[in-house]
């Protein structure tokens, strides 16, 4: 099928870009519009970058300013918030989380939406908003539903899951995708100082992150299963 | 945030004391703590704009710090605090971060609410 515009529902900054960025890229690069649903700014996020330099009420702000630069780097034009708090999506009232959600599949119209795998998201987050993505999408008529590209997190996801349905080769993109995840800088410079320490000492450390973020794997949510 | 100087930090709790403040108090070793295997499970606790008054709060240790607030009818502890501020808005912050610069544990007073999203709300 022809992707028309794709759809991202994710609730953390940062989530459209790890492990994502290079899909993202590929499609914008061929002029597919993207939009992206971001449900909270992250504001319960650990990492307060190395050196500190957030804290814990200046975080949402500045995670709201990484993942605007994320979007911009990415060709990712449309963003649309629902400023919604962070850890607290499973608490909130399904049918009104589905909603909002709903509202915005019926207005742009999605080919294709990316979300984590229902139940495979490890984030109690993750795992929520993508049961609601589910929940929006089923309300559609089965002709109209756009396809869901899900990524799990869970370790055991291939032994449970299968073979991904969709293994992408992001190399031609593997630089739009780094400057993303450094974009998200209060969440990533300790994994990339990190990095730069363990590469100082083994030079493969550094190929092997990049051969690692050269693929991404996604499976197809059924949602009429 | 800048590492925590005691005489300061015990004069800011001097001056919440004896009057209706919100808390914000959290604890949390990160939502992937298993997955990484850094933990046996992911372990979070918070509570944002509690209303509490107290009547003394001390700050003891000799780095990570600790902070005990005494109230009318019970307790706010806190364990493990490395770094304070007292923001624009008068707030007083205090964290305890990790060697790679990741929270665990918060302790965060002010006279008025701290922001809340949810559905349902206006932005906040």
């Amino acid at each position: 099928m022809n992707t028309k515009h794709v759809l991202l529902i994710f609730p953390h900054p940062d989530d459209e870009t790890l492990g994502k960025a290079g899909a993202v890229a590929l499609y914008t690069r061929q002029g597919v519009p993207v939009t992206l649903i971001c449900a909270t700014l992250g504001e319960m996020g650990r990492n307060m970058g190395r050196p500190l330099f957030a804290n814990r009420e200046t975080l949402p702000q500045i995670r709201e300013r990484e993942l605007r630069e994320a979007c911009r780097i990415l060709g990712i034009g449309d963003l649309r918030l629902l400023h919604l708090r962070d850890k607290t999506l499973e608490f909130e009232d399904e049918d009104a989380l589905a909603d909002r959600i709903e509202a915005v599949i019926r207005e742009v119209q999605p080919s294709v939406i990316m979300t984590y795998y229902p139940g495979h998201g490890v984030h109690p987050d993750h795992d929520a908003l993508a049961a609601a993505v589910v929940r929006a999408v089923r309300r559609l008529p089965r002709d109209e539903r756009p396809v869901i590209h899900a990524s799990p997190v869970t370790r055991n996801a291939e032994a449970v899951l299968g073979p991904p349905d969709i293994v992408l080769d992001v190399r031609s993109v593997l630089d739009v995708k780094l400057a993303a995840m450094r974009a998200h800088r209060s969440q990533t410079e300790g994994m990339f100082k990190r990095l730069e320490e363990e590469a100082a000492k083994d030079p493969k450390v550094k190929e092997e992150f990049e051969r690692n973020l050269s693929v991404e794997r996604y499976w197809i949510y059924r949602v009429d299963e | 945030m800048q590492p925590i100087e005691i005489a300061a930090v015990q004069r800011a709790l001097d001056e919440f004391a004896q009057q209706d403040v919100y808390l914000h108090l959290e604890t949390t070793n990160g939502a992937y703590a298993a997955l990484r295997n850094e933990a046996p499970m992911a372990v979070c606790a918070y509570i944002r704009n509690g209303r509490i008054r107290y009547e003394r709060g001390r700050i003891t240790g000799s780095g990570p710090y600790r902070v005990g607030l005494k109230l009318a009818d019970g307790w706010v502890y806190a364990e493990g605090l490395t770094d304070w501020e007292l923001d624009a808005q008068g707030r007083l912050l205090l964290a305890g971060h990790d060697g790679e610069g990741r929270l665990a544990v918060a302790l965060q007073l002010s006279r008025h609410p701290f922001p809340v999203g949810g559905l349902g709300e206006a932005k906040r």
